[in-house]
């Protein structure tokens, strides 16, 4: 028996290295979306410019407008002269922000006086605002902690806010995890799906049937090869997280390959069950890219979160295998969680590869009737 | 042509809920036998031809296949059996050594056997020169006497050939059926299923099939002489008009 596993294994070699599309997919892809995701998809901004209109022009207002730019994440783009160039900047699609400070900013500095500092966003684009102003916000405090001994205001009560497991709020510790969970599932479940329904376009699925191999063999020789080249996709797009964009893995090595290759299965099931219930590749192809690729990568929390979307939507989230699986990595590789922290997710994910197994296996037409 | 019944089916029904897609069918096939299955397009011979193959469990009614039950053993009989479709049943990309070796190890052969089977193949069709191009290259009539090939790789004693000259021009079926008659003198059983006529005369015997029942059974010439006919496209005809 395992002499038959091997020849259809090495057959099904042959078939990947002599498809280009197939190969296009499977390295290709995961390629295209690291650099997508890790360059182009970011939450992070470098050089922002921003106008300021200056009202105090004192030794105070101009040390914060240096401390602002000292960060590499501003750039000023103007100096404005009055209020009724405010908007030119944002209008001509320039300047992301203008800050204001007020006359006698020296003065009321020091003295403690209340004091108001006025942020202009542009609110067209309203993450990148939302990610603006929370920066300026806090350079603004670090600046007032620097200049202001803590001592000389003890009644002030400040709101300290500490990112912790990714202080910087580096996207692609986001897009790492999301990314690996998008290519597992692509890789397996589109292609599984694809290589089992050509089979069937092509008429030599019949033929298989008619063989002596059990039908189990039949799938478990066609999802091998496949599993086996997900697997090492996901070591590639781990390698490519820790060493381009410097991801750590904080926890379990061991524990993180375990789950991929759990995230794996699952994703083979589900191949298979969509190659039960397509007749055409092309089906099959459809049938993956509505049912798992916007799920994943709109549902799973990846790129928007999941507790913002209406309930819905969040139920609909709940039964995507990604949102589970990002959960497992993010915890493993950022927080260094142990077995016993994600054992819900782990357990959510069994439980579907085990019901996804068993309906492609009821599924796969035994006899083809 | 001996006595040996190679395939002995009685009253074997195939009901899809409330459609009979065969209807109680009896008729033997005997070893070296080129046992033409005709009918019209859904008359039912696909159906009938997977209920021994193993691919369909009839309704009710019993019959062996190379000595197996139909219902009890027909995971055991696609041992014995050979199997090719109307669609070449080859991967077209892999070359032609490929799929003679896959098709080998699927149905267990040794090595070695594999080996010979494959040096054999290709000397018999003069494929040599071709055996590490892909069968996608080939034309098609090389491609249907390697499938037809390819499906007797581990000396089945029946092959079930469903509909294999569609659509293929007359000089490559002609090259086909002389490839069918190498195989029968050897030993082989040959079930054949078809539509067009012309071929039907070159079987031993005729079963045609006229909504999930066989209205006829017999040689090509006797089946002239009791319809009356000129050729066997003329008793399709008188026999499905009525």
């Amino acid at each position: 028996m395992l002499k038959v596993f091997w020849a259809f294994i090495k057959k099904e070699f042959y078939h990947i290295i002599r498809d280009k599309r197939t190969l296009l997919i499977l390295f290709g892809m995961p390629l295209a979306q690291i650099l997508i995701f890790g360059y182009a998809v970011t939450n992070e901004f470098k050089d922002a410019e921003i106008d300021i209109l200056d009202h105090a022009k004192d030794e105070t207002s101009k040390q914060l407008i240096n401390h602002l730019q000292s960060s590499g994440n501003f750039i000023v783009n103007s100096n404005l002269i009055s209020e009724n160039e405010l908007e030119t900047g944002m209008k001509a699609g320039k300047s992301k922000l203008v800050l204001v400070i007020p006359n006698d900013f020296s003065k009321d500095f020091y003295a403690g006086n209340p004091l108001k500092i006025q942020l202009i966003a542009d609110g067209s684009d309203p993450n990148n605002a939302n990610t603006l102003v929370q920066y300026v916000n806090d350079m603004v405090r670090k600046f007032k902690t620097e200049k202001v001994s803590a001592g000389l205001n003890p009644f002030q009560i400040g709101v300290e806010t500490r990112m912790i497991y990714n202080p910087q709020l580096i996207s692609a510790y986001n897009f790492v995890p999301g990314t690996i969970a998008l290519i597992l599932l692509i890789i397996c479940a589109m292609l599984t799906s694809l290589t089992i329904s050509k089979e069937k376009e092509l008429g030599t699925m019949e033929i298989l049937l008619v063989s002596p191999l059990p039908p189990l063999l039949i799938i478990l020789g066609k999802v091998t090869p496949y599993a086996f080249l997900s697997f090492i996709n996901a070591v590639i797009v781990l390698l490519i997280g820790y060493f381009v964009f410097n991801v750590p893995i904080i926890g379990s090595l061991g524990l993180l390959l375990l789950m991929c290759f759990l995230y794996v299965i699952t994703a083979l099931s589900l191949g298979t069950l969509i190659s039960t219930v397509s007749a055409t590749q092309q089906s099959a192809m459809m049938k993956s890219l509505m049912g798992l690729m916007l799920p994943s990568m709109l549902l799973s929390g990846f790129i928007f979160p999941l507790a913002s979307m209406p309930i819905v939507l969040q139920y609909l989230g709940n039964i995507v295998p990604a949102t589970y699986f990002i959960n497992i990595l993010k915890g493993i590789m950022l927080r260094g969680a142990g077995l016993n922290i994600i054992l819900y997710e782990v357990g959510v994910l069994i439980l579907m590869t085990v019901v996804l197994l068993a309906l492609a296996m009821k599924n796969f037409k035994i006899r083809l009737e | 042509m001996n006595d040996e019944k190679v395939i002995q089916v009685q009253d074997l029904t195939k009901k899809f809920g409330d459609f009979t897609a065969v209807d109680a069918i009896t008729f033997d096939v005997y070893r070296g036998e080129i046992f033409g299955f005709l009918g019209a397009n859904g008359a039912g011979k696909t159906t009938a031809m997977k209920m021994l193959n193993g691919l369909s469990k009839p309704t009710s009614g019993n019959g062996t296949v190379a000595g197996l039950d139909v219902i009890k053993q027909s995971e055991k009989i696609k041992e014995r059996i050979g199997y090719m479709s109307q669609r070449f049943s080859l991967y077209e990309d892999l070359t032609v050594k490929e799929n003679i070796r896959f098709y080998g190890g699927v149905y267990g052969l040794s090595k070695q056997k594999i080996k010979d089977k494959t040096d054999q193949i290709l000397e018999e069709l003069q494929l040599t020169e071709v055996a590490s191009k892909l069968v996608k290259a080939l034309p098609l009539g090389w491609k249907q006497r390697l499938a037809f090939a390819i499906s007797m790789v581990h000396d089945p004693k029946i092959v079930f050939l469903d509909e294999p000259t569609g659509g293929v021009d007359p000089a490559v079926r002609r090259q086909f059926w002389e490839a069918i008659y190498e195989a029968a003198k050897g030993g082989s059983t040959i079930f054949v299923t078809t539509h067009y006529m012309d071929e039907a005369e070159y079987c031993d015997r005729v079963s045609i099939m006229v909504d999930g029942k066989i209205e006829a059974l017999d040689t090509p010439d006797n089946l002239k002489a009791h319809y009356n006919a000129e050729s066997m496209d003329e008793v399709f005809l008188k026999l499905a008009r009525n």
